[in-house]
This record gives structure tokens, C-alpha cells and sequence, in this order.
């Protein structure tokens, strides 16, 4: 590791980092971003301009979900996205949260709020079912 | 550097509305009502103009990224720097306005 960059890890965590985090985070943002120019872009199309928002409502969603295909797509376009999403405002912390203590409680704040919409998005796509929630009072 | 604070700004700004659009998903788990009465967020006048900076946030994050992958794959690309940013203009405004006209028309058309 070269020195300014070694220095930089030192004042951040008080010590040299064991492992190669932040090189595999660094490839991930690029293969993930790559992945999003196509999910996400796609997506923003399809439900714009094929579908048209006028068009959404809860029985659309639900004809979308009877497909185990745009299931999948939802989830990754979730996982991918949140998952550059986050890492991209851990960045951010790095370079605005300098207190060590600070830095540590923000990102474990952050990690949780990853960890929760991760759960709750995952949750809807995989449980929604559109017959139990119309039948119910 | 105009490009790195557009960047980062965006980034912050698709982070907030992938959680709202998580939540708003979410509330699917509710039933219909609930669901339908939350559209209002894409359907009224003003989701539709804040919908077109969310546009203009993943069109711009997508391209921009885009450039820095290249750049840093192939570094020798780096003097170009500034030739690359005017190619990405060059693709983003047409496909901008474009959108931003499919987005803002049913404002005019109600």
C-alpha cells in the first residue's frame, strides 16, 4: 500500500487494513453499476414509457408479480441497487465522519438500515400475493 | 470536480428515493387502498416534476459512471477527460428531454 494511502487508513481506523475491502468494493461499484445501467435504466423506461405511470395500480403490480421472472428482476434490481446505493453513502461518511467512534456508530446505522430495507423489499416480492390481500377485509 | 459533485449528488439523492420507493412498495403487504392512495406520489403534478429530477439524477449517475468506469479501465483515455464529459452530454440531454416530455405531458394533457 503506498504511503499517502496507508497514512489515510491509519488516521481513520489506527491501523493498516488487513484485508483487500475496499479494492473488492471499489470492483464491485463498477460491476454493479454496470449491471444497474441496465436494470435500473430499463426499469425507468418500461414503467414510464411501455407501461406508463397512469397505468400503475395495485392490480398491475399484481399481474407483474404473477411472473417468477419480473420476481427475479425486482430483487436484483433491489439487492443491486441498495447495495451500490449504501456503499456509495459509506463513501460519503468517509469523507464527512472523521471522529473514529462517530464514523464506526454511522455506518453501523447505516449497515442497519441496509440490512432492513433489503428485508422488507425482499419480503414484499417474495410474499405478495394478490388473492389473500383482496379477500381480506 | 463539477462532475464529482454532480455525482455524488445524485447518488445521494437515487439513495433517498430507492428507500422511499422500498417503503411505498412495501406498503403493498397493506392491501389495495392503502397502496393506491400512496400513487398520488407519481400521479399528481408535482410527483411528475420530481420524478423528472429522479430522471435526470439516474440518467446522469448512469452516464457519468459510466465515463469513470471507462477512464479507469483504460487509463490512457485520462487526457480526454474533458472530450468524454462533452460525450456524455451529447447523450444525456436528447434522452433528458425526451423523458422529461413523456414524464411532464399528462400535466398538460389533464
Amino acid at each position: 500500500m503506498n504511503r499517502p494511502l496507508g497514512h489515510a487508513f491509519e488516521q481513520r481506523r489506527g491501523r493498516l487494513p488487513k484485508s483487500n475491502f475496499e479494492l473488492y468494493s471499489w470492483l464491485f461499484m463498477r460491476i454493479s453499476g454496470v449491471i444497474l445501467l441496465g436494470l435500473a435504466v430499463f426499469h425507468l423506461f418500461w414503467m414510464h414509457v411501455v407501461v406508463g405511470v397512469d397505468a400503475i395500480d395495485f392490480e398491475l403490480v399484481a399481474e407483474r408479480w404473477d411472473n417468477p421472472l419480473w420476481k427475479l428482476y425486482d430483487f436484483f434490481l433491489l439487492l443491486f441497487a441498495l447495495t451500490h446505493g449504501i456503499n456509495g453513502f459509506r463513501y460519503i461518511l468517509d469523507d464527512y465522519v472523521r471522529k473514529p467512534g462517530w464514523a464506526v456508530f454511522a455506518k453501523s446505522m447505516v449497515f442497519l438500515v441496509y440490512v432492513a430495507f433489503v428485508g422488507i423489499g425482499a419480503y414484499i416480492i417474495f410474499t405478495f400475493s394478490a388473492a389473500t390481500l383482496l379477500s381480506s377485509p | 470536480m463539477f462532475a464529482w459533485l454532480l455525482h455524488r449528488a445524485t447518488g445521494l439523492g437515487i439513495l433517498l428515493f430507492l428507500l422511499l420507493h422500498i417503503f411505498d412498495i412495501f406498503l403493498l403487504a397493506f392491501g389495495p387502498e392503502l397502496f393506491e392512495e400512496l400513487l398520488v406520489l407519481y400521479h399528481s403534478w408535482w410527483g411528475r416534476i420530481l420524478t423528472v429530477f429522479l430522471l435526470f439524477g439516474v440518467l446522469f449517475h448512469a452516464l457519468n459512471g459510466a465515463r469513470i468506469i471507462v477512464q479507469d479501465f483504460w487509463p490512457r483515455l485520462w487526457p480526454y477527460q474533458r472530450r468524454l464529459i462533452w460525450i456524455e452530454t451529447a447523450v444525456f440531454l436528447p434522452v433528458f428531454l425526451w423523458g422529461a416530455y413523456i414524464f411532464l405531458r399528462p400535466i398538460f394533457l389533464e
